[in-house]
């Protein structure tokens, strides 16, 4: 069985520089995966690459069919969301337009409105700030801001990147939690790259472990999170 | 006292001019971060456009529309074939290709249509009114044309999905692609719009500075000028500072006017309008990049 | 010594990361005139004496159409060193070229030569000079506030001078000096004579016409420039100019004064491009205030980005190119009417805009950009 998301032999550039130096994983139906590795090891180039927002050189695929060549926003309209880097956030709009601009794309209203319930269900803060300009918002609010706008797209696949960066620990492990429920409610398939080797092993069922824009270990969560000699070599712990 | 209060008033109305340019300069300069120099040429061959409609039998207000639509895929169409392929060139490029654009317009516009001074009609009623015959007609009219445009787009970028998408792709292009806008459309509408809103400034100031290929040049200088002054990154900073402009222009004059009929003395008048307008450029550029209401962005190493 | 090294840093910086301006990278041998330039030289040199030979090719209005061609390349050689070398984009450099211009055309008209130096007429190529220092000092002074501008906001600025420029010229203050809307009528220089030198020997004066002399007295200004920029660019402070355009904030880490830099470069340039408009006052022996709008500017910007931007013997092009538009303009518009079937004329402004858009899709580099690529392509 095909998984959902396919990237094989993946090679990523800015510019004349090569990030990516043939990576390949993937991410199957209802499934978490992970992408480990230090900073500068490349998981932020591999998301951006699955979306083209790199120019690339390899295979991605999804539900067996090739998205390498398709625009960014037609990516996008295809069932992914992506929680980038610094979280996005339309920082002079408005919490409410920041979530209404995530459902641009959708027409059927009313499933819209039930995932915005579904939305302050899980970040009841946000129904608070709705008006509120969203770079007033803190870290973590606009984290949850940000994790909310991919779930209005009603996403297949949701990409997150570094979900926990400078936020307080207590709020990260909410937002972990609300993840797992996201992915079994939602039934919504995660690729999460995170530095936060031991939250991210807790939360994903497959592990992929880069450096220098090359995957050098992969398996099952379990397995990665009991190997000493891969924790201590690559994960820091 | 009167005469005072006349100056005021055409201030206002060349002011809603200035804003509407100033406003059709800051759209494309908040969504491409491009200044548009071929704006006033642009709005120029707009309203020949509109006049060559009238002389072949339309009125006033059909080819007002027709023009205003025809700017509009005009405009998109400048940005679909003539700015995409140069988004990632060295600004001296995009900044030549602007000059050569405001080169194509006039020289256009003069060759079809000759550069000797036209007429150009006003839509509105000739009689004067209001507080003593204060206000012409023509000159309320424009101001009042000119709210109606101004608050048509305020409601379309504040309350309509589309609006908002584009207010998205202009303040951060990256997070809009990722909510799948189509952001290199929204750019190419932007123009459009701006394209449409300087038909409609041309088309209003064309019977008070009479039609002829050089007419904008002035009255952008002013719109920059205007732009500037509001914040040249905010809309609504933007359609303010131009009514500002509009109403020191004519105070200036009047007041050097004063100067000269009680003490003898000229140091300014209806002549060095032009150099009022770029005293306030300079100044601003320097003093405050970022006008009274907006900021400028700070430049990451 | 330090600096020069952090110079060459800053160029091998600049060299390293190509695409932001395609510039060809400059020269840094020692003075090794080519033997073609040699050649050029002389002809140019020899030219204007065949015309008792051949006068139908060497007329006076030829020579005065090539000393035009060459105070444009000039003019345009000033707005490359600010824009091209130095990254400051200037859309009003016609308000240098006016300034220039009116400035020589004041002192030609207004103010006496005393009698103990010979009397007459202020002496036209001492009026360049003076016109130089004064620019330099409006470019300096320009240069300052445009410290805080760059790209757009900096072109925008210079945009809006050029647009004021014709206004302020006819100020009415000013009309005093400037004659205000019908400007100034001046003498076209003569060929020197020797009884300006000695009040009491005959008259011996070169045996050249107005047209002849107005030749070699451009050609000899465009010469010096030439060379002045050449050494300039050549050099330490090229090299700190060109690390400025390129890398701004790099160039300043590595200590490079960058705004003395601007502010100075400002200054040559307005100079140069004044002393090209203190030449034309004299060879056209007329200023007035229209001839200085903002059509003046556009030409400048075609001269830079035709002839080749960050190219000093491109600037040269550049310059001819815009004459050749210009006074071909009538034969264009009949070329497009007759032979080319357009219903309308086809102005020298239509093709300035034209030709602009195209060169930014083609031909970046300018012509001059284009021959050294094309050769490149050849020798491999």
């Amino acid at each position: 069985m095909t998984a959902l998301l396919e990237v094989k032999d993946l090679k990523a550039y800015y510019g004349q520089t090569q990030a990516l130096h043939g990576v390949s994983f993937a991410l199957e139906q209802g499934g978490i995966t992970t992408l480990l590795g230090a900073n500068g090891a490349g998981k932020t180039t591999t998301l951006r690459a699955i979306c083209n927002m790199v120019r690339t050189e390899g295979e991605v695929s999804f539900e067996g069919r090739s998205i390498r060549a398709n625009p960014t926003e037609s990516i996008v309209r295809l069932g992914f969301a992506h929680v980038p880097e610094g979280r996005g956030t339309f920082t002079t709009l408005s919490v409410d337009e920041n979530l209404r601009i995530a459902a641009y794309t959708r027409s059927d209203k009313a499933a819209v409105k039930r995932d915005l319930e579904m939305v302050f269900e899980y970040f009841p803060r946000l129904r608070e700030r709705m008006q509120q300009q969203a770079g007033t918002l803190s870290g973590g609010e606009q984290q949850m801001l940000a994790i909310s706008r991919a779930l209005m797209l009603s996403p297949r696949v949701m990409l997150l990147d570094e979900p926990s960066f400078g936020l307080a620990p207590l709020i990260v492990v909410d937002i972990f939690r609300i993840l797992r429920r996201i992915n079994s409610e939602s039934k919504c398939s995660l690729l999460l790259v995170e530095q936060n080797a031991a939250l991210a092993l807790e939360l994903a069922d497959n592990a992929y472990v880069l450096e220098t824009g090359r995957v050098v270990m992969s398996g099952p969560s379990e397995v990665v999170k009991n190997d000493e000699n891969i924790r201590k070599s690559y994960l820091g712990y | 006292m009167e005469q005072f209060l006349q100056q005021v008033v055409s201030g206002l109305a060349n002011g809603a001019i200035y804003a509407c340019v100033a406003l059709a300069l800051v759209m494309i300069f908040v969504s491409t971060d491009h200044i548009n120099f071929a704006q006033g040429e642009m709005a120029m061959f707009s309203t020949y456009i509109a006049w060559q409609l009238m002389q072949w039998g339309l009125g006033f207000w059909p080819a007002f529309f027709v023009a205003i639509a025809v700017s509009f895929v005009a405009g998109v169409t400048i940005e679909r074939v003539i700015l995409r392929p140069l988004h990632a060139a060295p600004v001296l490029s995009i900044v030549v290709v602007f000059i050569g654009l405001l080169a194509i317009c006039n020289s256009v516009a003069g060759t079809i249509w000759s550069y000797l001074i036209k007429e150009f009609p006003s839509p509105f009623p000739k009689e004067q009114f209001g507080l003593s015959g204060l206000v012409g007609a023509h000159q309320f009219g424009v101001v009042l044309v000119t709210l109606v445009v101004l608050l048509l787009l305020f409601g379309f970028f504040r309350f309509t999905p589309l609006g908002l998408a584009m207010r998205a792709a202009a303040q951060n292009p990256v997070s809009a692609r990722l909510a799948g806008v189509r952001v290199d459309w929204m750019l190419a509408l932007g123009w459009g719009l701006a394209a449409a809103v300087g038909a409609v400034a041309g088309t209003m100031v064309a019977h008070i500075v009479y039609l002829d290929p050089n007419m904008m040049a002035g009255i952008l200088l002013y719109a920059f000028a205007g732009a500037l002054l509001g914040g040249i990154s905010n809309p609504g900073g933007a359609v303010l500072g131009g009514f500002i402009v509009g109403v020191l222009e004519n105070l200036v004059a009047f007041v050097g006017n004063l100067i000269e009929k009680w003490t003898g003395v000229y140091i300014i008048g209806n002549g060095e309008k032009l150099t009022v307008a770029l005293i306030i450029v300079i100044t601003v550029l320097t003093v405050k990049p970022g006008g009274l209401f907006g900021r400028i962005a700070v430049k990451r190493v | 010594m330090a600096t020069t090294e952090t110079a060459d840093v800053a160029t091998a910086a600049a060299e390293a990361v190509p695409q932001e301006v395609a510039v060809p990278a400059p020269p840094a041998r020692g003075i090794t005139i080519k033997p073609w330039v040699w050649a050029v030289v002389a002809v140019a040199l020899v030219f204007p004496l065949l015309k008792s030979l051949v006068p139908d090719v060497v007329s006076d209005y030829r020579l005065f159409v090539i000393s035009t061609m060459m105070i444009a390349g000039i003019a345009v050689l000033g707005l490359n060193l600010l824009t091209g070398f130095n990254g400051q984009i200037s859309l009003g450099h016609g308000a240098f070229y006016a300034v220039g211009a009116y400035t020589a055309a004041v002192l030609m008209d207004k103010v006496m030569w005393p009698d103990f130096l010979g009397g007459g007429t202020f002496p036209y190529w001492l009026a360049v000079i003076i016109a130089a220092i004064v620019c330099f000092g409006v470019g300096y002074l320009f240069g300052l506030p445009a410290l805080k501008l760059e790209g757009h906001y900096l072109a925008l600025a210079t945009f809006a001078l050029a647009l004021a420029v014709p206004q302020f010229l006819k100020y009415k203050w000013l009309e005093g000096l400037t004659g205000g809307v019908q400007g100034i009528v001046l003498l076209k220089p003569q060929p020197p004579c020797l009884d300006h030198f000695f009040s009491s020997s005959p008259t011996m004066c070169l045996p050249l016409s107005e047209d002849q002399w107005l030749y070699y007295y451009v050609l000899i200004v465009m010469i010096a420039l030439y060379f002045i920029a050449f050494n300039i660019l050549r050099g330490r402070n090229g090299r700190a100019m060109m690390a400025i355009r390129d890398h701004h904030m790099a160039a300043d880490t590595m200590g490079i004064n960058s705004s003395q830099y601007k502010t100075v470069t400002f200054g040559i340039s307005a100079a140069y491009t004044g002393v090209a408009g203190a030449l034309s006052a004299s060879a056209i022996a007329f200023v007035a205030p229209d001839s200085f709008g903002f059509f003046l500017s556009i030409t400048l910007l075609i001269g830079l980005v035709v002839g080749g931007v960050a190219s000093l013997a491109g600037s040269i092009i550049g310059g001819v190119f815009t004459v050749i538009v210009q006074n071909s303009a009538q034969a264009l518009s009949n070329f497009a009417k007759n032979d080319l079937g357009l219903p309308f004329d086809l102005s020298a402004y239509a093709v300035y805009g034209i030709l602009l858009l195209i060169l930014m899709y083609v031909m970046p580099l300018g012509i001059a950009g284009g021959i050294i690529m094309a050769w490149r392509r050849l020798k491999r």
